[in-house]
């Protein structure tokens, strides 16, 4: 039984890390229609900024843990705002495709530039929760996972709230809708879009800054997490905020039983299970578990 | 381009194969080979990403897959190394069709990022059967001297048989796009409402180009296999997954001849054009540019620079040159990832 919740808290934990970043590459998706292969980089980079800020002194001293985090989540959506703006942007009028493609120049670029500012090695990044345990009856519940699992649902809560209670939100929303008829009515599309790039920078910059302290900082950290993301967000449907959440944390949980139980599934065939899941849920229900079944006519 | 320039461009590419090894040191002449190996595996991406335009960050891996049967029958089977490249293009094309089967049911961009899952899985999934695989040390091939009674050195032979490969490929990539098949393909890249409405099946159009593209990729990585005599998990990382596609962009998605262009790029980017450009780089701003990872941003803002400047590749270029400006801009207007026909 212990082992039960053990590997249960572990993968809601792991599986809040997925859920964050699945949400991120929905919100643009809902947005643009474009999948951001750029968003575990961008995750990772920005992982790298908060190391920069808690191990190099800036104006003296080091920062701690928190204001560094809070400070990484403001630089991280200036940071996203700028790329849809400089990188995204003069591509407005070109195909997905061509979109696409750039977003992957992206991920090509960050990559290298974090193997190069700070060497690709590993690197340890500090937890803010201690590695201890509470004990409650019998069960060992780690510090660690509970406060992983916490704070990226935090996040994802108050960008819950962003988008349902703000006249901005709504704004967003109706922008992924029906973009024509959101301009129409003097809603600033393209800066939306922008907007929305730097939401998904926060929630990317949740999901390294949380992953690191247990995977360690490297250049190629998220690479895998990006994805376990995205097969979370086939899971849930790939156009449903709800959906990419619940799949985060329902792979994560699948994957830490497989692991825990299924003496063949080694670490090295997290990726292929997932890849195995993917490929699956497609086959058999291609719009996911609570996508929308989209018709088209021909 | 009009069918006499192309044919004219395929004798001046012969010409250029048969010329270059007399013309090139004994090392400029393996960097060559290895512009074969590339240029197959870019004429089988571009079958799926620059005809049917579903892009694939996956393809190393199917070299990979091509590469790992090529050694493991060379080594614990005791086969002749020419006699498993077409088990090679098999292997990896089954696994093609496997993965492309439910995978192409995803719209353009959803493909391409199930797709990068691939060579990461493989990795995994080399490690985790290594009595197989030879795990992380990988496996290790004999040196290729001679073949059939013909003595040579392995950079001349390697050379010859990969561009001899590169070429019957190419010819029959030109076949496979040119007809009936052809056009399906290029009428689900422009658009799948319009194809499915003249009774093109989409998914089976693009599970068939997944399974081509893979094939291609597989025999390139038996040759590359055969070439480097010596593989293991990080031969075929994701970047190189990712520098093909780069090479089928640079190259001009959707021209033939634009692969050539493109092969040349990834291996020459690689290990020449990259560090000289970083060097000059770092003569004017005094930073170690020769550090890991210098290399990737080289290729990404190549890659950005061609996207915004030069959207149909190298082979758009040429075109310009040919053909003049104005049929270039009416292209370029049409579709900003234009894709020429065979050029």
């Amino acid at each position: 039984m212990q082992q039960f919740f053990q590997a249960l808290m572990a993968g809601l934990a792991d599986g809040a890390i997925f859920a964050s970043l699945a949400l991120a590459l929905v919100l643009i998706y809902k947005a643009t229609e474009v999948i951001n292969f750029a968003q575990g980089e961008m995750a990772m980079f920005t992982t790298y900024i908060a190391y920069a800020l808690l191990t190099h002194p800036h104006f003296g001293h080091t920062l701690s843990y928190w204001p560094a985090f809070f400070m990484t989540l403001v630089i991280a959506f200036v940071f996203g705002v700028g790329l849809q703006r400089v990188v995204i942007k003069p591509l407005e009028k070109a195909s997905v495709l061509t979109v696409v493609m750039a977003t992957i120049a992206l991920l090509v670029i960050l990559n290298g530039l974090a193997a190069w500012i700070w060497s690709p090695e590993l690197k340890f990044f500090p937890s803010p929760f201690p590695t201890s345990t509470w004990v409650i009856g019998g069960v060992h519940i780690s510090k660690q996972d509970t406060g992983t699992f916490g704070v990226t649902l935090a996040c994802v809560f108050v960008l819950w709230l962003f988008f349902r209670f703000t006249k901005l939100g709504l704004a967003m929303r109706a922008g992924a809708v029906n973009p024509v008829a959101a301009r129409l009515l003097g809603v600033r599309t393209s800066w939306l879009l922008a907007l929305g790039w730097g939401f998904a920078a926060v929630l990317g910059a949740v999901s390294g800054m949380m992953s690191a302290p247990t995977n360690f900082l490297s250049p190629s950290m998220m690479q895998a997490v990006l994805i376990f993301a995205f097969a979370s967000a086939v899971l849930g449907g790939l156009e449903s905020p709800v959906g990419a959440v619940a799949g985060g944390l329902g792979l994560g949980v699948l994957l830490s039983m497989l692991g825990t139980y299924v003496h063949p599934v080694t670490p090295e065939l997290r990726l292929p299970v997932a890849l195995l899941i993917l490929l699956v849920v497609l086959l058999i229900k291609p719009a996911g578990l609570f996508g929308r079944v989209v018709v088209r006519r021909v | 381009m009009k069918p006499r320039l192309a044919y004219l461009g395929f004798v001046v590419l012969v010409a250029a194969v048969v010329i270059a090894p007399l013309l090139s040191s004994n090392y400029r002449t393996f960097q060559l080979a290895f512009v074969g190996i590339y240029l197959i595996a870019l004429l089988g991406l571009n079958i799926l990403t620059g005809l049917t335009g579903q892009i694939s960050l996956g393809h190393g891996a199917f070299m990979g897959v091509g590469a790992y049967a090529t050694t493991i029958l060379v080594v614990d089977h005791g086969w002749n190394n020419l006699l498993t490249l077409p088990v090679a293009g098999v292997v990896a094309g089954l696994a093609g069709l496997a993965f492309g089967l439910p995978a192409t049911r995803f719209a353009g961009p959803y493909l391409a990022l199930a797709t990068f899952a691939i060579p990461l899985s493989f990795i995994g999934l080399l490690k985790r059967f290594p009595h197989f695989t030879g795990g992380t040390l990988g496996k290790q091939l004999p040196s290729v001297h001679s073949q059939f009674g013909f003595h040579t050195n392995p950079s001349v032979w390697v050379y010859w048989t990969s561009w001899i490969v590169a070429l019957v490929m190419f010819v029959v990539a030109w076949l496979i796009v040119r007809g009936r098949f052809g056009r399906a393909l290029r009428s689900v890249r422009d658009s799948e409402i319009a194809a499915t409405a003249s009774g093109v099946s989409t998914a089976g159009v693009k599970t068939v180009a997944f399974g081509i593209s893979a094939f291609y990729c597989g025999v390139a990585g038996g040759l590359f296999a055969i070439a480097v005599t010596y593989v293991n998990p990080d031969t075929f990382p994701i970047d190189l997954s990712i520098l093909l596609l780069v090479g089928v962009v640079l190259g001009g998605a959707g021209s033939l001849g634009g692969m050539v262009f493109g092969a040349l790029f990834v291996e020459f980017i690689r290990i020449t054009w990259g560090p000289a450009l970083l060097d000059l780089f770092s003569q004017v701003h005094h930073i170690n540019t020769r550090a890991p990872g210098s290399s990737l941003v080289v290729y990404g803002v190549v890659l950005l620079l061609v996207l915004y400047v030069a959207p149909a590749g190298a082979a758009g270029l040429v075109r310009r040159l040919v053909t003049g400006k104005a049929a270039v801009a009416a292209w370029a207007k049409q579709s900003q990832m234009p894709a020429e026909d065979q050029a």
